[in-house]
C-alpha cells in the first residue's frame, strides 16, 4: 500500500520539534484522519483534539503545511500532492498545551472582551421579553448579521492573522465578526459598550485588511468586512456625535 | 484612549482623502511650473503675497505631519511594540514639528521680501 510521510509537532510550552511518522496512504482521508491514525496505532500519547468531526464543532483546527485549517474537512489530496510529506502543527497565535492541541482560553477570552454576548433591549434583567422582536429577513441589519452568523469557533482567523501576531492585546478577526453580528441585532441593547470595547489599538482600528481571515475561513465568512463595517459605525458615530 | 482610537484612525483618513487630492495639485503644478526652466523668481513671483498657495501648503503640511506620525505611531506599536502615553506624545511631537517645518517653508514662500 503506498504511504504517506508526516512530520508533526511534539511537545508543549516549554518547547518541541518535529516527529516523523508514516501512515497508509488512502484515496480518502483527511487531515483529522491520519492525526487519528497515528495516535491509534503509533503514538498513543499524541495530544490533539477533535470532536464532530463534520465541521460543526470548530475544535479540530491545526496548521497544515503553514496554513491554519480544519482538519476534519480537510482531504490530504487538497492540500499535498503525492510523495509530499504533510506538516502539522498546533495553531499558531496561540498557547500549546501539547502537542497539537492548543490553549483556546485567549481566543475566547477575547469574544467576552469585545462584549460578543447578547443584550436584550427590552429585559435587560435577562428575563423573556413580553412581546417577539419582529426582524424582517430582508431587512439590511438582518443580512449583515447573518453573514457572520455561522462562525464555529474553530481560531483559524486567529491564528492566520498578522495583527493577533504582532500585538497580543488584538481582539482578533472572530471576536469582532460576533462583535458585528450583534452590532447588527436589533434586538441588542449593548452597542455602547460594545462599540468601545471594539475600537482603538487592540480594535478594529488596527486591523489592515488584509483580509486573510476571509480568505482562510473555512466556513467562507468575511470578518474582514465585518471590522471595515465596525470602523465604519465607529467613524460615523463618532463624527455625527452619537457616542 | 478608546475615543482617541476612532479620533487618530478617523484623522488618518480624511488626512490620506485630503493628501490624495494635495500630492496630484502639487504634481502637477510642479510638471506645468518647469516647463520654461525653473528660477526662484519664478517660484517668489507665484507665491509671494498669494493667500491661497499658503493656506493651500500649510493644510498640506499639517495633514502630511499628522498623517506620517499615526502611521509611524502604528508601524512602532506592531513592528517593535513601542506602545503606551510616553510614546504617544513622541509621535504627536513628531507630527507637529514636520508640520512646523512645512508650514515655515510655506509661510518663507509667502512672505520673501
Amino acid at each position: 500500500m503506498a504511504e504517506l510521510k508526516v512530520r508533526i509537532w511534539r511537545g508543549d510550552a516549554e518547547g518541541g520539534a518535529m516527529q516523523e511518522f508514516t501512515v497508509p496512504a488512502r484515496e480518502n482521508q483527511t487531515i483529522l484522519d491520519v492525526v487519528t491514525q497515528i495516535q491509534r496505532e503509533q503514538a498513543p500519547d499524541l495530544a490533539y483534539r477533535f470532536a464532530c468531526r463534520v465541521g460543526m464543532c470548530g475544535s479540530c483546527a491545526m496548521e497544515v503545511n503553514g496554513r491554519a485549517r480544519w482538519t476534519c474537512r480537510t482531504h490530504v489530496k487538497r492540500v499535498a500532492q503525492p510523495g509530499e510529506t504533510l506538516e502539522i502543527r498546533p495553531l499558531a497565535n496561540l498557547p500549546v498545551i501539547r502537542d497539537l492541541a492548543t490553549d483556546m482560553a485567549p481566543f475566547f477570552d477575547k469574544w467576552a472582551r469585545a462584549q460578543g454576548s447578547f443584550q436584550p433591549k427590552d429585559a435587560a434583567d435577562g428575563s423573556v421579553p413580553a412581546e417577539f422582536a419582529v426582524v424582517p429577513p430582508t431587512s439590511k441589519k438582518r443580512a449583515q448579521a447573518d453573514a457572520g452568523i455561522e462562525c464555529i469557533g474553530c481560531g483559524v482567523c486567529y491564528a492566520s492573522c498578522d495583527i493577533v501576531a504582532w500585538n497580543k492585546d488584538y481582539l482578533g478577526p472572530a471576536a469582532m465578526n460576533r462583535a458585528w453580528t450583534l452590532v447588527n441585532d436589533v434586538r441588542d441593547g449593548g452597542n455602547a459598550a460594545r462599540l468601545d470595547a471594539v475600537s482603538g489599538d487592540a480594535g478594529c482600528h488596527s486591523c489592515h485588511s488584509t483580509q486573510t481571515c476571509t480568505e482562510r475561513c473555512p466556513k467562507n465568512l468575511d470578518p474582514s468586512s465585518a471590522i471595515a463595517g465596525l470602523k465604519r459605525t465607529l467613524f460615523w458615530d463618532s463624527l455625527l456625535g452619537r457616542r | 484612549m478608546r475615543q482617541s482610537g476612532t479620533q487618530l484612525w478617523a484623522i488618518q483618513r480624511i488626512t490620506a482623502a485630503f493628501l490624495g487630492i494635495a500630492v496630484i495639485v502639487h504634481l502637477v503644478t510642479i510638471m506645468i511650473a518647469v516647463r520654461g526652466g525653473l528660477s526662484a523668481t519664478e517660484i517668489l513671483a507665484r507665491t509671494r503675497g498669494a493667500e491661497l498657495w499658503f493656506a493651500f501648503y500649510a493644510i498640506f503640511a499639517l495633514c502630511a505631519g499628522l498623517h506620517g506620525a499615526i502611521g509611524l505611531r502604528n508601524i512602532a506599536g506592531e513592528w517593535l511594540g513601542l506602545r503606551g502615553r510616553g510614546v504617544d506624545a513622541l509621535w504627536v511631537s513628531t507630527g507637529l514639528v514636520t508640520a512646523a517645518f512645512g508650514i515655515r517653508a510655506a509661510w518663507g514662500l509667502y512672505h520673501a521680501g
